[in-house]
């Protein structure tokens, strides 16, 4: 079903002007906003210099949506909202209401379609994740299931704000972390660890050897012989970090592995710069199984990260803060995790990790 | 409907998915309800559901590496997606993805929405993402005949296509001044006014690798622009917290403890509370923002609002992650579009002349340094870019230059 283009042909328009699709309460009060109140889980009140008021109901999306449920959206957001929403950048959904009235009849519809209104301050919030199986090549696991399994699990922690501090989760399926994972409160990261199997034919036909070659960030990959004499490599296995960076370049560089791929869980990082300064996530669970369709281990682990910060961390703490005044020895000794030799860093600056003082707690 | 394996039509409830059906049970809305909802118009939606089940089964993806397809003067904006399993599955062989540069903020009429939903039901599998993690509105899943018609449709209907590749990355933004009372510059104006000003750049890769752009409009950073941003333009202030004492007790009165957890974490140790006033001592005043999303209808930031310039976030590949590290510490609101795009132009031109390939901007700033790289842009060095000056004696002294002392 090919249909003849339009015409005329129009590119490089770029996207719709920033005001399009604004409500008419968002343009009388634009950058003229005094303050927010609280309305409870999922609901904001913003109120402008003007007086006028903006209630926000948010609500949680597996972010893969079809066309049909997005004119669903649409339907609501004509019944509800003037016919304007938005959407967050934690793939949550927004109806902008200038009539109080309308929230509860909007949270019961919401409610009918099996979306759960919530998400707001010290909540837990949708969780930002990548393709993984359902569209990415390069995927060590799938995503969309890890975040079905795991909010599965914390919805009650979406739909009412009983945390300690907000709470930012993130998946991704492989170290190419698509989004901003390796910042966030609690990461679920797809990790492959074994060294990529040469695929000598198909190299040999697809792929440039010196890019191959520099691409390698350890020099682990050198070049041989290949097929038909033409130039193929090897890769030295113990000086491989198994990043995937080759097979990016080159897919003959195969990764997947369905006995060795599975998930790695990191702690502690933050983006905002709210009391204490952005930082990074820290490993705190190596290796769990790669255990579709639930991932139970996972599940498991990430319950028992939110269960101990929710009981030990004090009001405005978030997970990264709470470990710093507790320390990551008490953190271990509190989830029950385990720490090994993978857990102190042999990367680059490696050293700046170190415990550099004679302060330990006990 | 979907094609059986016998070659007999199945109904899309007669898919033997029983891996997948466990994702349908359970609280959270489900993608696999989503994916069988669209398979219900969309054959290729009914494989994607098929290939997905074989992936959870045998643990790996099925998806090969993209392949070079796109539309017609643009090197980027689709994203090539062959399956490994299309014999098997034949309406997802080819399985290629629009990403679709969103409005600014991610706002919507539900016109607008469904127009776009219109076109991906003639030309696609009906599956979207809500958005990528760039910020794209996704569209998941066509066939190369179909790119050209879509896009084609999509332009007449107001929208363009984004970023992909060595190219600028789709621009984002949070919601800014449209719905944020803490907004300290015009973020979804900044962004749509970059994008406008770079779609050469953002539709036909020519850079040594990606480039992405974001901008928070206060330092909460809710699109962590500072985590994954090349260039990361975060809204700060110049001058006072602006305080209401008399909200500030209300605050006290309705049991917030004041000095324990507003003062307590104030980095800056700037702030105290005797009880009945809040003293602030903006000279040592971090712009954190951690009092003022505690009493929002106390506190807010100043009036002489603008933004603070970073450079060089990345994920870990390829030499470890980076956040991205202060390069201009203020610019007032109104200079930042002009200042943005002179700075700009001299980080790519230098970028240019110095990257290889696949190397980020932060990762080309950490292997030249980041001294030599302000050589570069033609930028003098001042002490809000480091957290301390150097500790190691190891100085490349320059040979003192003809007519200086």
């Amino acid at each position: 079903m090919t249909t003849t283009p339009l015409q005329p042909r129009i590119t490089d328009i770029g996207p719709p002007a920033y005001d399009k699709f604004l409500p008419p309460v968002i343009r009388r009060n634009y950058g003229a906003w005094k303050y927010h109140e609280k309305l409870g889980p999922g609901i904001l009140c913003h109120v402008a210099e003007s007086g006028d008021r903006l209630y926000t109901v948010r609500a949680g999306t597996p972010r893969l949506l079809s066309i049909e449920s997005l004119r669903k959206f649409a339907d609501l957001a004509d019944k509800y909202c003037g016919g304007y929403l938005r959407f967050t950048s934690r793939n949550n959904i927004e109806f902008l209401l200038e009539d109080a009235a309308m929230i509860e009849p909007l949270k019961q519809e919401l409610a009918a379609l099996g979306i759960p209104v919530g998400g707001t301050n010290n909540a837990i919030s949708n969780i930002v994740h990548t393709q993984g199986w359902v569209h990415c090549h390069a995927a060590a696991t799938d995503a969309s299931g890890l975040v079905k399994s795991v909010m599965d699990a914390l919805i009650d922690h979406f739909t009412h704000e009983d945390l300690p501090a907000k709470l930012r989760i993130a998946v991704a399926c492989c170290l190419n972390m698509c989004g901003a994972v390796h910042c966030s409160d609690i990461a679920i990261l797809g990790v492959h660890r074994r060294p990529p199997k040469v695929q000598g034919e198909m190299l040999t036909k697809v792929c440039e050897v010196p890019t191959l070659i520099a691409s390698c960030p350890t020099g682990a990959i050198r070049p041989v012989p290949g097929v038909g004499g033409k130039q193929s490599v090897e890769v030295i296995e113990e000086q491989c970090m198994y990043c995937g960076n080759c097979f990016s370049v080159c897919p003959a560089m195969k990764m997947a592995d369905a006995e060795n791929d599975g998930l790695s869980i990191w702690v502690g990082g933050k983006v905002s710069n709210a009391r204490s300064a952005p930082r990074f996530s820290r490993l705190a669970i190596p290796f769990l199984p790669n255990n579709p369709p639930r991932w139970p281990e996972v599940v498991e682990a990430v319950v028992k990260i939110v269960d101990v910060y929710r009981g030990e961390a004090r009001r405005y703490e978030r997970v990264g803060e709470w470990i710093d005044r507790i320390g990551w020895s008490r953190f271990f000794e509190l989830t029950g995790f385990e720490f090994t030799r993978y857990h102190i860093d042999d990367f680059k600056h490696a050293g700046m990790t170190f415990a550099r003082s004679a302060q330990v707690r006990h | 409907m979907a094609e059986g394996d016998d070659g007999m039509e199945l109904k899309r409830s007669e898919r033997k998915t029983p891996l997948l059906d466990e994702l349908e049970k359970g609280p959270w809305p489900s993608f696999v309800t989503e994916i069988k909802s669209a398979s219900g118009g969309n054959e290729s939606a009914g494989d994607l559901l098929g290939q997905l089940e074989l992936s959870y089964e045998d643990k790996v993806s099925h998806w090969k590496h993209g392949g070079l397809v796109g539309v017609l003067g643009y090197g980027g904006g689709v994203i090539g997606r062959y399956s490994d399993v299309g014999e098997q599955y034949p309406k997802v062989a080819h399985f290629h993805t629009l990403r679709v540069n969103h409005p600014a903020g991610w706002f919507y009429s539900s016109d607008a929405l469904r127009t776009v939903c219109d076109i991906w039901e003639r030309h696609g599998s009906g599956l979207t993402n809500m958005h990528g993690s760039t910020g794209d509105m996704i569209l998941l899943g066509t066939t190369t005949d179909h790119l050209e018609p879509a896009f084609q449709e999509l332009t007449h209907a107001g929208f363009d296509l984004g970023g992909s590749g060595s190219a600028v990355r789709t621009p984002s933004c949070c919601v800014g001044m449209a719905r944020c009372e803490w907004a300290c510059f015009d973020a979804m104006k900044l962004c749509y006014d970059l994008t406008m000003a770079y779609q050469d750049e953002i539709h036909r890769p020519a850079f040594p690798y990606k480039f992405k752009i974001k901008c928070s409009a206060c330092p909460n950073d809710c699109v962590a622009a500072i985590a994954r941003a090349d260039l990361s333009v975060i809204g700060t202030w110049k001058d006072e917290i602006r305080i209401d004492q008399d909200e500030v007790a209300k605050y006290a009165t309705s049991g917030m403890d004041i000095q324990r957890d507003v003062c307590g974490n104030c980095p800056g140790k700037c702030m105290d509370w005797d009880g009945k006033q809040l003293n602030i001592d903006n000279r040592d005043c971090v712009r954190c923002m951690h009092c003022i999303n505690a009493m929002p209808k106390a506190l807010r930031p100043g009036v002489k609002k603008g933004a603070v310039v970073l450079i060089g976030a990345k994920a870990p590949i390829l030499q470890g992650a980076l956040l991205s590290s202060v390069l201009i510490p203020f610019v007032p609101a109104e200079e930042l579009l002009e200042t943005l795009k002179e700075l700009i132009q001299r980080i790519w031109d230098f970028w240019d002349e110095y990257g290889t390939n696949r190397e980020r901007i932060g990762e080309l700033i950490q292997r030249v340094g980041l001294a030599a790289f302000l050589d570069g842009i033609g930028l003098d060095p001042v002490p809000e870019m480091v957290s301390a000056p150097r500790d190691n004696p190891y100085i490349y002294y320059q040979a003192t230059k003809e007519g200086e002392e």
